[in-house]
């Protein structure tokens, strides 16, 4: 794997049949994301972003193009390949935080885990370690149903970058949160990000997510309209 | 051992449903092995009661003897060979001389089956030994069927016409002395008890029989001249064959049980489709792999028989225990039924039964489990996350 380039895209498209024509979601996309960038895909609704970020997370693929992610093309994977790239090396943060209602939020943390047939002992420290991140080592024992919007999305993050991966891939992560529960949750990804060196990309069109990105990736109707580098530091506000 | 555990976890926080489905399962159970308890006791006590009361070990027939063909009765009676008087005398075996006859109870006509028997037998469960006269009168036993059919009982005499060996028509009064209570309707409709002595002369058939009963568990089974071997397996043809009708309705009614039970698990399943779309989405995007996904949404339905089993046997064992020990009451009615059966009915649960119903169960439950989920293999992780279940 390059590690200057963790992702790379070339000439990606995704494309849906809608009756007698297509709708082409992904238009031509050229992308490379390096290790430990905190970037953004950003635009309004149907741009593309969330189609992006689920062929970035070998949850879909490209009709056309390729999307190279952490050296695997994932036009190319089969389900199991991609379900393996996804257990090892990529953490997903969900709009509506999906946690699994019948876990505590410490089994929520741990499942990763158990796809990777770690042992318990090793389990128990990491989440541990991912519950004191994003500061709920109190709440271990909590449902979901138990948590705030706030504290359900630190779970969420927990989840996401228990198993340590390269790549942490957030949709809409703070769509459902009010303002200083959307600020808590992006200081805390921005430290883990130094901390860990995990690569964050988001999909959002939220100003409060903006803000914290060092890249962002502008989409509209499936193309990229610009590629904007920020070089100072946003988060520490 | 992870989809085990992640099953019982799921079905554990899933709470009501599970537990209603659980208890609609565990009723499956409780309910074949009762009911097919029930029916191997019935059978086992149908034969048991049959063998000691009619067929003993086996029987020799007149050669012309044909218990379905009343008409040959006259014809089927032959001297008791050396070999098969030999027996009888050895208390091996009883001799049984039938001849088609009319009684006239109350002024009425009603016809009836005459049977000696040797009175101090005990290859047979009839009470032989009380068919005895402490006169000059001819003594008979019948059974409690026959006693309400023609409204006798025990002290009154009655008319009997009978033919003898010679076709002419004779008549004589008897009196019922035993009004026996059995299980076999065989031996008492329609028939009345008298000694084979007494029968022999009022026929004028010395020594003759229809049929010898052996005792039960005899080793004799060859044909003799003139007599046929009939032996249990034959006897019990017809028997076995009604136990085998009525156990197809049997069957019938807890397949009809299974599939309300199946039907709450395919709903169940088909409902945690719906339910745990995005659920199932969310397992994919962590890592998980399709086949695991069927395997857990299929362990899930299947456990739902294990704990049933569980359950079924918590309220299930003690309630068949007791069923077991105090039996089964019967209705009157279900004399009328054809089949040999007591009071009660005392049901036996085998290992075998209670295996083969828990295997059966968990076997069904898992197929109809699968059924739904196969679905999960056409699954986008993309649609589960949005709530579609392509």
């Amino acid at each position: 794997m390059n590690n200057s380039h963790l992702i790379k895209t070339e000439g990606l498209y995704k494309k849906y049949p809608m009756g007698p024509t297509t709708l082409v979601a992904l238009d031509n996309v050229n992308l490379n994301f390096k290790k430990g960038e905190f970037a953004g895909l950003v635009g309004p609704s149907g741009s593309g972003k969330t189609t992006l970020l689920n062929i970035l997370g070998s949850l879909d693929s490209p009709t056309e193009g390729s999307a190279e992610v952490l050296g695997e093309k994932v036009e190319n994977l089969e389900h199991k390949e991609a379900a393996k790239l996804r257990n090892n090396h990529i953490g997903f943060i969900f709009q509506t935080f999906n946690l699994l209602p019948v876990y505590t939020v410490y089994e929520n943390v741990e499942f990763p885990l158990l796809l990777q047939n770690i042992s318990e002992s090793e389990r128990r420290l990491m989440v541990m370690d991912a519950l004191e991140w994003v500061g709920l080592s109190d709440r271990a024992d909590s449902r979901p149903t138990q948590l705030s919007g706030g504290q359900s999305q630190r779970v969420a993050i927990a989840r996401a970058i228990v198993k340590k991966p390269a790549l942490v891939l957030a949709d809409e992560p703070t769509a459902n949160l009010d303002a200083q529960n959307s600020h808590n949750i992006m200081e805390t990804m921005v430290k883990l990000n130094k901390d860990l060196e995990t690569t964050f990309i988001f999909a959002t069109h939220d100003e409060k997510v903006m803000k914290y990105l060092r890249r962002k990736v502008y989409l509209d109707d499936g193309k990229i309209v610009k590629d904007e580098v920020i070089k100072h530091e946003l988060s520490k506000e | 051992m992870l989809i085990p555990k992640l099953a019982f976890k799921n079905l554990y926080g899933a709470g009501l449903r599970t537990w209603l489905n659980v208890i609609a399962l565990s009723f499956s159970y409780v309910a074949i092995i009762f009911l097919q308890g029930l029916y191997t006791g019935m059978n086992d006590q149908m034969e048991a009661s049959t063998i000691k009361a009619q067929y003993g070990g086996g029987q020799y027939w007149q050669k012309d003897y044909d218990p379905y063909d009343p008409i040959t009765l006259d014809d089927a009676h032959a001297k008791v060979s050396d070999e098969l008087q030999k027996l009888i005398d050895e208390k091996e075996a009883v001799p049984i001389l039938i001849r088609q006859a009319s009684i006239y109870p109350n002024g009425r006509i009603q016809n009836a089956v005459l049977k000696g028997i040797t009175i101090d037998q005990n290859v047979l469960t009839i009470p032989t030994s009380k068919i005895i006269s402490d006169g000059g009168y001819i003594p008979a036993l019948i059974g409690t069927r026959m006693a309400k059919s023609s409204k006798l009982n025990i002290g009154d005499f009655v008319t009997v016409r009978w033919r003898d060996a010679n076709g002419t028509f004779d008549a004589n009064e008897i009196k019922i002395v035993e009004i026996m209570k059995t299980e076999v309707s065989e031996i008492d409709n329609g028939q009345l008890w008298i000694p084979i002595d007494r029968m022999r002369e009022m026929t004028i058939m010395p020594n003759e029989a229809t049929m010898v009963v052996l005792e039960k568990d005899s080793k004799v089974d060859k044909n003799i001249s003139g007599w046929q071997y009939k032996d249990l397996n034959f006897l019990l043809e017809d028997l076995r064959a009604l136990a085998t009708t009525k156990s197809v309705g049997s069957s019938i009614f807890y397949l009809v049980l299974l599939l309300l039970a199946m039907l709450a698990i395919f709903d169940t399943q088909i409902l945690s489709l719906f339910r745990r779309r995005k659920e199932m989405g969310t397992l994919m995007a962590m890592g998980m792999t399709r086949s695991k996904l069927i395997q857990l949404f299929t362990l899930e339905g299947a456990m739902h028989a294990v704990l049933a089993a569980v359950a079924a046997i918590i309220y299930g064992a003690p309630l068949v225990a007791y069923v077991a020990k105090v039996g089964y009451g019967l209705p009157e009615a279900t004399d009328s039924m054809g089949f040999a059966l007591g009071d009660r009915i005392y049901p036996i649960y085998t290992a075998g039964l209670i295996v083969g119903t828990i295997v059966l169960v968990f076997t069904v439950t898992t197929i109809v489990s699968y059924l739904p989920t196969r679905r999960i293999s056409k699954l986008k992780p993309t649609d589960a996350l949005r709530g579609k279940l392509t």
